[in-house]
């Protein structure tokens, strides 16, 4: 089999396991699996409204899931985007709420421009840390990560809190909300979706067309061969991280400015994670990608349906862990498929 | 000056001190299950999952049986579940060890959410099920000062410090600990002489199932009697960066797991001190101090504790 059919073959049998997988633990705790899959495509398809609101869980997945992957095609495992997007919406929703006289034109550009370029730089002290030190970059990711957390959380209940209930900062400016594709009921669709396809291309554009793109393609791939060949790693290790981090900042701008249009609880509520299993799933294509991300984007929103008939929503979270070990861990799949294939 | 003081008088009560231990025993205990695996060769960041795994088992099974012991072994029991993956994924599989361990710890956090419900009736968190009771030796427990930090404590903290001896013994006193050592750095020279590479770094992961499970325990029925959801709270990884600052090694893994505890005691005390009014909306920043403690030890240090050769390689045998 050759290689093109086998990268989209191996994450295609993950998914299929893991929900094989998942049938077994819905019929072990006394549930029917078809109402359970029946109303998680009802909550995610099912209705105008569903397909909007999947949509716009989507967006920040693909840029999160775009963060992670460009890290694995630089060498670098990027766990932090997590941080990266709170830190990037947190100080852009610090600033964007005295844009209001500004012009569109300049306020949203410069939103985004704050967001990404704060997750650049706080992904950048990772790779930083790791090209100096040799620090690894999974742990100090995480421990950043934390880090943006507790100082996100000190923020909306401190400095920026306004009014009572769930912590929150004041709304962005109206100049600084991104414009609103469709309105499908109360649900807002904007225009985040295009930003995260441009970005994709960006990523294609960028690691496949560049001279950039190379560098950081051949540190990842083989450092010392890289070295050999004049290439600095620690420069490009640092490049790689900060490029990862800006995608998750922009994750943290979409969601700022085209969903909540303020910095609500915790923001992130895991996306940055969820942009693991979406790299791993889209074996860090960019256009693998995106359908990746609509996949995790519709188990996660019809995941709130599939709650209501009693199967607990953490059932996405064991799926998402069985597709990420199967990914990994790809000599099972593969060796799955070459069995079947000779037994025929 | 009023923060001074209010430092001095953080370290000079016996309190801090009992903290630092109670809080560095989860450390610990799971730093060891670190060692234990990355020596054999094999990177092991499911502890976080293993150690939130092993609190849910510990809960459910005290909950089912009253009795906590069942439940601390039965924690190690699914910690050994659980590393078992991770051993399989990564030693028969040669599947890349960070990302099946981030994808244990997503599943640990799946599973521990999803039973909530079914088993408990309710998501978040449980109601108390019982604790272990907390150690007093008489005669210790009489000594001034030094009686309130170890005198009456939890049995957890003991335990760990004598699981440290024993591993400091198996790992460089005994044929087997030298075998483990030897898969870690070189494992093409230990199969030529016979060793099993492959049955070595089992072992290995195995154990750290043991004591991150353990760890788990303790952070439920040891320390508070309930499970909340993702409780672990980033401490698996705070382990990994004690084992780091620790070179490797089990007695180096408790110096800097006391490091860590001391500084979470530390940022305890000084939120309930009575000088210095700490408002609650700045509780988070001190929340803040073991993470990024375990960034500047983890830079400064990684470069010169002496890493595994192998740390992390799958080992294929050559056909």
């Amino acid at each position: 089999m050759n290689k093109k059919v086998m990268a989209i073959l191996v994450p295609v049998v993950s998914v299929l396991i893991a929900l094989a997988i998942s049938t077994v633990i819905i019929l072990l705790i006394g549930k029917n699996p078809i109402d359970a899959y029946g109303a998680l495509i009802k909550g995610s398809f099912g209705s105008k409204q569903a397909i909007a609101d999947t949509v716009i869980k989507t967006t920040p997945l693909i840029l999160t899931g775009l963060a992670v992957g460009f890290g694995f095609r630089a060498g670098v495992f990027n766990i932090g985007a997590e941080g990266q997007m709170v830190m990037g919406a947190l100080i852009a929703a610090t600033f964007a709420s005295n844009f209001g006289s500004l012009p569109p034109l300049l306020a949203i550009p410069l939103t985004i421009l704050i967001a990404m370029s704060v997750g650049a730089g706080y992904a950048a002290i990772a790779g930083f840390l790791k090209a100096k030190t040799g620090a690894h970059e999974v742990v100090t990711t995480i421990m950043l990560n934390w880090i943006a957390t507790y100082f996100a959380s000190y923020m909306v209940t401190g400095p920026l809190k306004v009014g009572s209930g769930t912590p929150k900062s004041p709304e962005i400016s109206d100049s600084c909300q991104l414009p609103v594709l469709m309105k499908v009921g109360a649900i807002e669709m904007s225009a985040g979706i295009i930003i995260a396809i441009i970005a994709a291309i960006f990523m294609y554009i960028l690691l496949n067309k560049t001279t950039t793109g190379y560098e950081v393609k051949a540190v990842g791939f083989n450092p010392y061969a890289a070295e050999y060949g004049g290439i600095s790693v620690g420069k490009n290790i640092v490049l790689a991280m900060a490029i990862s981090g800006a995608l998750a900042g922009l994750a943290g701008a979409t969601e700022l400015m085209g969903v909540h249009h303020r910095f609500l609880g915790e923001l992130s509520g895991g996306k940055g994670f969820d942009g693991i299993s979406i790299a791993l799933i889209g074996q860090n294509n960019p256009i693998g990608i995106i359908f990746a991300a609509f996949l995790i984007g519709a188990l996660r929103t019809g995941s709130n349906e599939m709650q209501f008939i009693g199967v607990p929503k953490h059932m996405v979270m064991i799926i998402q862990g069985i597709v990420i070990f199967l990914v990994a861990a790809d000599r099972i799949v593969r060796t799955i498929m070459i069995r079947k294939r000779v037994e025929k | 000056m009023r923060v001074l003081e209010a430092i001095f008088l953080v370290f000079i009560n016996p309190l801090f001190y009992k903290i630092t231990l109670t809080a560095a025993t989860p450390l610990i205990f799971a730093s060891l299950g670190g060692v234990y695996s990355e020596i054999t060769g094999v990177v092991n960041i499911a502890l976080e999952g293993i150690m939130l795994l092993g609190a849910f088992t510990s809960v459910v099974f005290t909950w089912l049986t009253g009795n906590v012991w069942i439940g601390v072994f039965m924690a190690v029991v699914s910690g050994v579940a659980l590393a078992w993956f991770h051993a399989w994924g990564s030693i028969k599989w040669a599947g890349n060890q960070v990302v099946l361990g981030t994808a244990l710890i997503l599943i640990a956090q799946g599973i521990t959410g999803f039973l909530m419900e079914p088993i408990f009736g309710k998501p978040g968190q449980t109601d108390f099920v019982g604790k272990v009771e907390e150690l007093r030796i008489p005669g210790l427990a009489d000594i001034p000062f030094l009686g309130k930090i170890i005198g009456e404590t939890s049995p957890f903290v003991y335990m760990a410090f004598a699981a440290v001896a024993f591993s400091w013994w198996l790992i460089y006193k005994t044929k087997l600990g030298l075998r483990m050592r030897s898969v870690g750095e070189n494992p093409e020279a230990a199969d030529t002489l016979g060793i099993n590479v492959y049955g070595i770094r089992y072992f290995g992961v195995l154990m750290s199932g043991v004591w991150a499970g353990l760890a788990g325990a303790y952070l439920s029925v040891g320390e508070v009697g309930h499970f909340r959801e993702l409780m672990s709270g980033g401490r698996g990884f705070i382990a990994l960066a004690a084992m780091i600052l620790g070179n490797y090694n089990p007695v180096g893994a408790m110096l800097a797991s006391l490091l860590f505890g001391a500084s979470s005691a530390f940022a305890n005390q000084m939120q309930s001190s009575s000088l210095i009014h700490v408002s609650a909306t700045v509780k988070p920043l001190f929340d803040m101090i073991p993470f990024i403690l375990t960034i500047i030890v983890v830079a400064g240090f990684v470069g010169k504790s002496h890493v595994p050769k192998a740390d992390g390689v799958p080992y294929e045998k050559e056909a």
